[in-house]
């Protein structure tokens, strides 16, 4: 199928070989004589390091070698990759620990052997002798010793603009709030993997298993080893889910990368799950003192918001980004005329922290809408009639608030924030809702219901650049520097090439996260590709088409004007039949070796997309819950996500975005949280322990996908899809639990579990 | 999350299985039958046994049936074997009401109904059928066969009065008489997780004042038990709300609670409450 392609629910390119088992994640990837690679991770979580004893290990039969940090001593600490802030660098992870230990699971030292059960045996052997240091495992608890001279408390971010204090002085009411959220992170379906070979032929060091960031993380490993970056591969196979978490830069990744340059021979290292959930990020926790200073119509007239941000042991790739999105993103869909932020980065005793899916926007959408609720309860407003009165109108757009965060500033590119506000409520039917609620309280129910507004961003620039190549069989390759992390990458870009080029979208092969392939990419975080690479794909494509018609239009003696490509094949346009030819035929015609010898050969063109500005699609999500007096349990019995993406490309596709986000979103709302004991001890390293929701906890998600405000960004007015089921998830059951025991302002913590809210009951 | 060395044994018979017990227990060796415990515990290295004496090739121990007034159920009968009643009244609907709440389907159709009972956990189902309804344990060894009674056989978190050459060879539960009513309702975080508290109740009804009653808590002690204080509230007073609240009431008060992360002592007595009042008025329905 070719002709209008965009905004169609095509099913994806992806599926036939995940479904038929044909799909190739990091663990399906071998090769002939390769190591497997153990680490030996802290128990301990703050200690001296004084030795480690890897004699025994080094002699059980099979093992290859063992290292500690002395081995690995010309490998510098892992680089920032966003949002670096002077003062952090101090706080990077080594890929091994050298003279402290800082959390459990931090790595201490790599065991490489000849099959991994081997390896793990050997990694039962290596003996670490430490003497144990007091953890510190809150942020917003005084600093204490990171090392030496430096504080556990590396960056301050500082963000304002308007006279904060003054607004305060004038404000008819203040309110404020202490909240909370707790440290979850994602957990994709794979695990971690990475497999390094060193190719000796070629000199080339290649890196399997990669995701999200190939690019920037081949040109780390490049300058990290004292390589050129053209001698360093990485590839992307399948990828098991991303949500942030996946595919940033980690310490076993380079662990491999030189254990194959020195051994000669490939390393493999997966990771098991245990390993995933005290090793890999997590995210989320922070702990915020808000206060908002409003007039008695209930409008805000200024925010001030304190909070600390536990990033754990480490400053990983992400640097200062969570902290510094939580502080720009919080003012969201509101005016606010006035606003101070300041976000302590604080080092913990626990696991170092990254994105995750909505980062620093699930926390501040969570503070912010709970300061709305706690303005309508204090000034008997309605809480949506209080949303109305601070919402930025339609009028306003763009709207450029005086904050900049991940290097951009924030410019809200379009938005009719109040109209989606009334679709929401019509679509949920509101008013009938609140009527039945009543009614089932007055029977004696616990019901209620919440809403939260929010703003989120997309479409991270600075560029994309994008190939396209149409062969002589006609078949189109879209060759790009995005990652698939499972979201519809393939599906997405070739409905793009497709419809502009005049293709079926199934005969576009859309190549990806191979930096072999292309020279530049940015990968997939931010909500980017389809903004980002769906508008360099669409001007390649454009070009390839102009290339074609201007070719056939030789061939077919036909003025260019006249022709359109459908199908695949160029043709006269709006006429039924007549002379015709295909691309593939074009592309032949267009060979270096045609005669005539073509100008310019090939059928194929670049695209480059450049952007300063994020997109900013926006939503509102509605949540409805019933909730067991006896035993806390919060019980969601309908839930909607209305969202604003400019135009969908795939409106099946968005929906699954908004649907998986808003499962997430749950989890970190209800079930999921990352706890320790007081000796800084990790207590939920199984699925046992760390409760993601299943289909049994998640009710159907109803979905309102609107494109009521296009992005003037890009040519195809689209924003990103994935982050706004999540995001607001937290905010939204709050409310509908306040609502449901009749207490305002009673939730001030995520996760909302039963035990806590159990307690809330019982106060009342 | 891969097991340490350990030695395989598949023995076709019980004579061969208890042999090899008897002779591989001092190096730490273990029965295999449904893994869903201990395979777990071992990839994560908490368990490295010597050796592994898997059961499941021994037809005899998959058998289940009544005999002499009682349902015995085999070593290697699987918890999927209780989807549908395996006997006619009561106990068989009883145990196919319990069984949907354990883990989750494809654990169901490899684990077993005595390894829950040899593994004892204190959030398990079956342990607290077994406990309420006063199961007897057969346990095997080179010494020959011995009865323990559900009352003597738990005694602690996970711990039992096996011995460690004893093969839980079978378990025998009476038959409850037709006129029994049960109750079972249990609290966890999400559908398939260990309960933090549970309840089964049985009692039968005479005149419309209760006779016979049985309340088992689990979840909330190092193992479930009755609660005889529970019972004595119950015992000739009608079925209704004020009696159960009353028994629910007194068996809240008198466990004592393990505290964790999920739950303290006081929610713990609180879903105790909630637990036992809900069987209660389920049994009543």
């Amino acid at each position: 199928m070719s002709g209008k392609l965009i905004g169609r629910s095509v099913t994806r390119l992806e599926d036939p070989p995940l479904l038929t088992g044909a799909g190739r994640f990091a663990a399906d990837v071998s090769f002939p004589h390769q190591l497997h690679m153990r680490i030996v991770r802290s128990s301990y979580a703050h200690a001296r390091l004084l030795a480690i004893n890897t004699k025994q290990a080094r002699a059980l039969p099979g093992v290859y070698a063992v290292w500690t940090a002395g081995d690995v001593a010309h490998v510098p600490p892992i680089d920032f990759r966003l949002t670096r802030v002077d003062g952090l660098e101090h706080y990077r992870q080594h890929v091994l620990a050298t003279d402290r230990l800082r959390y459990v699971g931090e790595p201490v030292a790599a065991v490489f052997a000849d099959d991994p059960y081997v390896a793990e045996d050997a990694a039962d052997l290596v003996e670490v002798d430490a003497e144990e240091l007091t953890p510190l495992l809150r942020a917003d608890q005084e600093p204490g010793e990171f090392a030496p001279a430096r504080r556990t408390e590396p960056a301050i971010v500082h963000k304002e603009y308007g006279d904060v204090d003054a607004a305060f002085r004038a404000a008819h009411t203040v309110i404020t709030l202490d909240l909370a959220i707790g440290r979850h992170s994602g957990v994709p379906l794979e695990t971690r993997g990475a497999i390094a070979r060193h190719d000796r032929a070629r000199d080339v060091l290649e890196l399997h298993g990669a995701a999200k960031v190939p690019h920037w993380n081949r040109d780390q490993i490049a300058r990290m080893l004292g390589r050129a970056p053209a001698s360093v591969q990485l590839y992307e196979g399948h990828v098991g889910g991303g949500f942030g978490i996946r595919g940033e830069l980690y310490p076993e990744d380079l662990l491999v990368c030189v254990a194959a340059l020195a051994f000669g021979r490939p390393v493999k290292w997966i990771e098991d799950r245990r390993e995933h959930l005290i090793a890999a990020n997590h995210s989320r926790q922070q702990t915020h003192h808000v206060h908002a200073a409003v007039d008695a119509a209930g409008r805000i007239l200024a925010i001030d918001n304190a909070f600390f941000h536990d990033q754990g042991a480490y400053v990983r790739t992400h640097a200062a980004t969570v902290p510094d999105l939580a502080a720009a993103m919080l003012p969201g869909p509101y005016r606010v005329p006035a606003y101070r932020a300041v976000g302590h980065i604080r080092l913990t005793n626990k696991t170092p922290c990254g994105t995750y899916r909505a980062p620093g926007r699930f926390e501040s959408t969570f503070v912010r809408e709970r300061v709305l609720d706690a303005i309508a309860a204090q000034l008997k407003i309605d809480p949506i009639e209080v949303r109305r009165r601070n919402l930025i109108g339609a009028s306003e757009m763009p709207f450029r608030r005086p904050l900049d965060t991940l290097g951009t500033e924030i410019v809200l590119d379009s938005g009719d924030y109040a109209r989606l506000l009334d679709r929401t409520l019509k679509a949920i039917q509101w008013d009938g809702v609140r009527q039945q609620l009543e009614a089932r309280r007055r029977a004696g129910e616990f019901v209620g219901a919440g809403i939260a507004l929010f703003v989120e961003k997309s479409g991270l620039g600075p560029f994309d650049q994008v190939h396209v190549t149409v062969d002589t069989s006609g078949a189109v390759e879209v060759v790009t520097g995005a990652a698939s992390v499972g979201q519809g990458v393939e599906t997405v870009i070739a409905q793009i090439c497709g419809e502009v080029l005049g293709v079926n979208y199934t005969k576009i092969r859309v190549v990806h996260g191979q930096t072999d392939r292309i020279a530049h990419g940015l990968g997939a975080f931010a909500s980017r590709v389809t903004v980002m690479t769906g508008e360099a794909t669409r001007i390649a494509a454009s070009k390839v088409r102009a290339k074609a018609i201007e070719t056939a239009a030789e061939l077919l003696q036909a003025p260019a004007d006249a022709l359109d490509i459908v199908d695949g094949r160029v043709v006269r346009a709006g006429v039924a039949v007549g002379p015709s030819i295909a691309l593939g035929d074009i592309a032949r015609a267009l060979a270096p070796t045609a005669n005539p010898r073509p100008r310019e050969p090939g059928l194929s063109a670049e695209g480059w997309f450049h952007a300063n500005h994020m997109t900013y699609p926006y939503g509102v999500h509605v949540a409805v819950v019933a909730i067991d007096r006896d035993t806390g349990a919060v019980g969601v019995e309908r839930y909607l996500v209305a969202y604003d993406i400019g135009r969908a490309v795939n409106p099946m596709l968005v929906e699954g975005q908004i649907v998986g986000g808003f499962v997430q979103g749950l989890g970190g709302a209800l079930f999921e949280e990352f706890l320790y004991d007081e000796r800084g001890e990790p207590i939920c390293v199984t699925f046992a322990d760390y409760l993601m929701p299943s289909a049994r906890e998640a009710p159907r998600t109803e979905v309102l996908i609107t494109e009521d405000a296009p992005s003037p960004l890009n040519a195809l007015g689209v924003k990103g899809a994935g982050e706004g089921g999540a995001n607001a998830v937290g905010a939204a059951l709050a409310a509908a639990i306040d609502d449901a025991i009749g207490r305002p302002g009673a939730v001030t913590q995520l996760p909302i579990t039963p035990r806590r809210l159990r307690e809330l009951l019982r106060e009342s | 999350m891969k097991p340490a060395r350990f030695e395989y044994h598949a023995p076709t018979s019980v004579d061969e299985a208890v042999q090899l017990l008897g002779s591989l227990a001092a190096e730490d060796g273990r029965i295999l039958a449904g893994g869903q415990s201990l395979v777990p515990t071992m990839a994560f290295r908490l368990a490295k046994p010597g050796h592994l004496i898997d059961i499941n090739a021994i037809a005899t121990l998959g058998q289940i049936g009544s005999k002499d007034g009682a349902l015995e159920i085999g070593a290697c009968v699987r918890h999927a074997a209780f989807h549908r009643p395996v006997v006619a009244g009561p106990l068989g609907q009883l145990m196919s009401t319990v069984v949907r709440h354990i883990a989750h389907y494809p654990i169901r159709q490899r684990g077993t109904f005595c390894g829950s009972l040899a593994h004892a956990d204190p959030a398990s189902e079956w342990c607290l059928v077994a406990v309420t309804l006063g199961a007897q344990m057969i346990a095997l060894s080179t010494r020959g066969a011995r009865t323990i009674a559900a009352e003597d056989y738990f005694t602690g978190i996970m711990t039992t009065a096996l011995a460690e050459d004893e093969l839980l060879s079978q378990v025998r539960i009476p038959l409850l008489a037709p006129d029994t009513r049960f109750g079972f309702r249990e609290f966890s975080r999400r559908a398939g997780d260990y309960a933090i508290a549970m309840a089964l109740v049985t009692f039968r009804l005479d005149g419309g004042t209760i006779v016979e009653p049985r309340v088992g808590i689990g979840g909330a002690e190092a193992n479930p038990r009755r609660i005889p204080e529970a019972e004595a509230a119950l015992v000739g007073k009608p079925a209704e709300l004020t009696t159960f609240r009353a028994a629910a009431e007194i068996a809240a008060e008198v466990v004592e609670p393990m505290e964790d992360m999920q739950a303290d002592a006081i929610y713990r007595r609180d879903l105790v409450r909630a637990m036992t009042r809900r069987a209660l008025e389920q049994a009543a329905q």
